[in-house]
């Protein structure tokens, strides 16, 4: 579905990705590990037409990415989740969602049920939802930002270290939507550094390093043999 | 005593007028950092098409709209030509370009009616008595309109669709990209709702001073006094800082000229940016 | 020429050619008076005063990357310090006029100068057009001492050096002694920017918060541009007085300014030589075009100016350059 081949991106004059390929299809979880910048991000920024490439091609279901304007993608099917959140704070959590919601060719009736699907996913979002974004905590801002690509009803959900800086509570929650979601059928790019709910989500798992891909293998494999793990993450 | 009654309603009448100019301005800056030089001159060349409509067809309300739709749709026009292209570039390329067009629909409007005074009449006849003092009716109704339409202004961005999308354009560009909301769009939308804005409150002014081609500067001046007061990109706060700024003026007009009484605004200004650099009604530097 | 080529030239043989097309512009220059009308006599000393205008404001915009809409201040304080001086002291003296002019002009640069440490950007550019404003609207109403909008009118000074000899200036060595200044002011501005003064202001127009972190006293690197290019505005603004005997207010509104800041961006930023360009190209475009339309020449100037800074973001100079590297 998503295909990145030779990837190479530059941020401004530094060389940020060298020769990426990853490969992600229909229905897949696939992980994306690798330690404090390696380029996981970038990778994501990349596909999202935020980071120059200046080699090798994106492709989105046989669609080239290239000269796809940034506001296009959402439309074309793919939704981010970036690692600071990006609420909009000083909207509320509803009208956050309705970003999203309020695109072409939403009738009020699908808009509704949209809603009280993410609102069954993320009760705490309905009770809040005329807050102001900035106002809710970590884990709840991160919940609105799921709902919020959610909302969008994504071929692919580019989710960028979800659990970062949460409480175990709550990286335990976020583990339960991304099984869920990918029980509903929704493809998940997954950037990570926490190991074990990678491991644990993913189906296959693409290990970077210095802005390249060094290792690719099934989850399973990597569960079993824990010192590739080992070596490029140190853990 | 009489004086301070007529100098507040004036103070407070300019001031209406002076925030629906500002919150175009405000508007403007708050979502792609652009100075708009021209503004005061697009109030300018609505003030002309108003007068004309209103010479051709004899009403007011006709002249108002059509005025605000067409210099809407020249801000537009502008916004695709001359300010798309640099988006990205230093923004002092933006402050040259909007002077550059500033020049050139002064001269355009020098051109196209002349360099004799235009005359707007008034919508409403007639004065309207506080206690013993009378004052024209039409400034406050005036007043009344400028007021309506900054509301409706505030409601749009509040709870219509497209007021979410401008808010979160403005809040965080890149974010409302991937939410699909099409900035470009977005950014000459609301560049022709600053050139209606500023279109329908040269009209509405007209029957003060009658319409000049350099009338628009002062607004320009003002509007960018009262947008760095009211904390640049702040709504709320420029309504404020016009009708502070309004009627200090106003005030000061009572001891000194006209003319100088401007420099009380001028002095607002720098003391803001020398000690409140954020806005003067802005709760607290960020 | 082929890049190759370009390159293979040492530096000397480039600084060589730069000095001869300098001395071949100031030769013709010199020359000028005695082979034109007068009517372009005047103009090329015209353009030259308002270059040096151009020049003092490229200080700031090119060198130091504060834009300033408020030269008009300075070259109006000049002028109306020049005119002080020339009205008050008699005989009117040459040298007590640019004094005045200098010391008005200053005075003001102190003034902005302080505004200049505490804002950036947009809000030193919007201050500094307030202020031109507050000064027009000073001369304007002040009309005791400045004639408000009439202005003043005064005679021209002699020319005088150091008491010895003086006589009265013609046409020609007005233009001659305007050179004389506008040249040793190039010269001596185009020193100060390639000292490494002028680096440190370079590098603050790059990056002001590194140019802060690697230890430099930002603060006062721009009081000095500041006041270097209020010194060189109002120093225009004493030769303009003495070349038209009249000091008036619409100089100090900031149309002036905004005009200053257009030779600018079509002559080319940073470059000092590039807003003697801009000056001339504007001013020749304008007397071109008044033949023809002498209200609305700004409607083509304007439009030019726009498609400039679209597509010729560097002014003609830079264009210019570009093409000879290719």
């Amino acid at each position: 579905m998503l295909v990145l081949e030779n990837v190479d991106a530059h941020y401004g004059k530094s060389h940020v990705l060298h020769g990426v390929s990853i490969e992600v299809r229909a229905g897949e979880v696939v992980g994306l590990l690798g330690r404090n910048g390696v380029g996981k991000t970038t990778t994501l920024k990349a596909i999202m037409g935020m980071a120059r490439r200046t080699g090798g091609r994106i492709t989105f279901e046989g669609r080239d990415l290239q000269g796809v304007p940034p506001h296009g993608l959402a439309g074309l099917g793919i939704a981010w989740v970036p690692e600071e959140r990006r609420i909009f704070r000083l909207l509320t959590v509803l009208e956050n969602l309705r970003t999203g919601l309020d695109r072409r060719g939403m009738t009020p009736a699908r808009r509704e049920a949209l809603l009280e699907k993410v609102y069954a996913y993320f009760p705490i979002l309905k009770e809040r939802r005329n807050q102001a974004g900035g106002t809710l905590s970590g884990g709840e801002q991160q919940m609105l930002a799921i709902a919020r690509a959610m909302v969008l009803e994504p071929k692919i959900i580019l989710l960028d270290e979800p659990t970062e800086g949460l409480m175990p509570r709550m990286v335990a929650q976020i583990q339960e939507i991304v099984h869920a979601l990918h029980r509903d059928g929704v493809t998940i790019l997954l950037v990570e550094q926490n190991v074990p709910l990678t491991l644990d989500a993913a189906g296959r798992v693409y290990i970077m390093e210095k802005g390249t891909v060094r290792h690719h293998a099934s989850a399973a494999e990597l569960r079993a043999d824990q010192r590739v793990i080992h070596e490029y993450l140190g853990i | 005593m009489d004086q301070i009654i007529i100098q507040t309603l004036h103070g407070l009448v300019n001031g209406m007028v002076l925030a629906m100019v500002a919150s175009g301005l405000t508007l403007i800056f708050g979502i792609m950092d652009i100075v708009n030089f021209a503004h005061g001159d697009l109030l300018m060349l609505g003030a002309f098409v108003g007068a004309s409509v209103l010479g051709v067809t004899g009403s007011y309300w006709l002249a108002l709209i059509v005025a605000a739709v067409v210099i809407a749709i020249l801000g537009a026009l502008l916004q695709i030509t001359t300010l798309r292209p640099l988006i990205g570039r230093d923004p002092l390329t933006t402050i040259l370009a909007t002077f550059g067009v500033s020049l050139v629909v002064q001269k355009y409007a020098l051109w196209q009616w002349g360099p004799s005074v235009r005359q707007i009449s008034e919508p409403v006849r007639g004065d309207f008595t506080l206690f013993y003092l009378q004052y024209p009716w039409y400034r406050i109704v005036t007043a009344l309109l400028a007021g309506l339409i900054i509301a409706a202004l505030w409601l749009f961005l509040k709870y219509g669709k497209y007021g979410i999308w401008i808010r979160a354009t403005t809040q965080d560009r890149v974010m409302a990209q991937a939410m699909g909301i099409p900035v470009p769009l977005v950014y000459t939308a609301v560049f022709a709702i600053g050139s209606g804005m500023a279109a329908a409150s040269g009209v509405l002014f007209g029957p003060f001073a009658g319409v000049t081609q350099t009338m628009g500067f002062d607004f320009t001046l003002r509007a960018f006094i009262v947008v760095v007061v009211g904390g640049m990109g702040n709504l709320g706060g420029s309504i404020l800082a016009s009708i502070f700024v309004s009627l200090l003026e106003s005030y000061a007009s009572i001891l000194v000229s006209p003319a100088q009484a401007v420099i009380v605004s001028f002095v607002v200004l720098v003391l803001t940016m020398l000690f409140r650099p954020t806005g003067l009604f802005v709760p607290t530097p960020k | 020429m082929s890049t190759a080529a370009i390159s293979a030239v040492q530096p000397r043989t480039r600084a060589a050619g730069y000095w001869t097309a300098f001395a071949i512009v100031v030769a013709l220059l010199l020359v000028a008076p005695l082979v034109l009308p007068p009517f372009w006599q005047r103009f090329v000393t015209e353009i030259l005063i308002w270059g040096l205008l151009a020049m003092s404001s490229d200080i700031l915009i090119g060198y130091t990357g504060m834009v300033s809409f408020g030269h008009s201040a300075f070259f109006g304080l000049g002028m109306y310090g020049a005119a002080a001086a020339l009205l008050t002291v008699k005989p009117p003296s040459l040298g007590l006029a640019m004094l005045y002019g200098l010391v008005a002009a200053g005075a003001v640069a102190v003034f902005v100068a302080f505004f200049a440490t505490r804002l950036r950007d947009i809000y030193f550019a919007i201050s500094t057009l307030v202020f031109s404003q507050i000064f027009y609207v000073i001369i304007f109403t002040w009309t005791e001492v400045t004639g408000g909008e009439n202005g003043l009118t005064f005679r021209q000074p002699r020319l005088s050096i150091l008491g010895l000899w003086s006589d009265t200036f013609t046409p020609t060595t007005f233009h001659w002694f305007v050179l004389a200044v506008v040249v040793s002011s190039y010269l001596l501005v185009r020193r100060i920017t390639q000292s490494p003064f002028g680096m440190v202001l370079q590098s603050i127009r790059e990056n002001e918060p590194r140019t802060r972190a690697i230890g430099y006293h930002v603060e006062r690197y721009k009081i000095v541009a500041v006041m270097l290019s209020g010194l060189f505005a109002g120093l225009a603004g004493v030769l303009y007085a003495m070349q038209n005997k009249f000091a008036a207010p619409d100089f100090v509104f900031f149309v002036v300014s905004g005009e200053v800041v257009i030779y600018n961006v079509m002559g080319g930023m940073g470059t000092l030589v590039g807003p003697f360009a801009g000056a001339a190209f504007f001013l020749l475009l304008r007397e071109g075009l008044s033949r023809f339309m002498p209200e609305y020449y700004l409607i083509p100037v304007g439009i030019i100016f726009i498609i400039m800074i679209i597509f010729l973001p560097q002014g003609l100079l830079g264009f210019l350059r570009r093409r000879l590297n290719t």
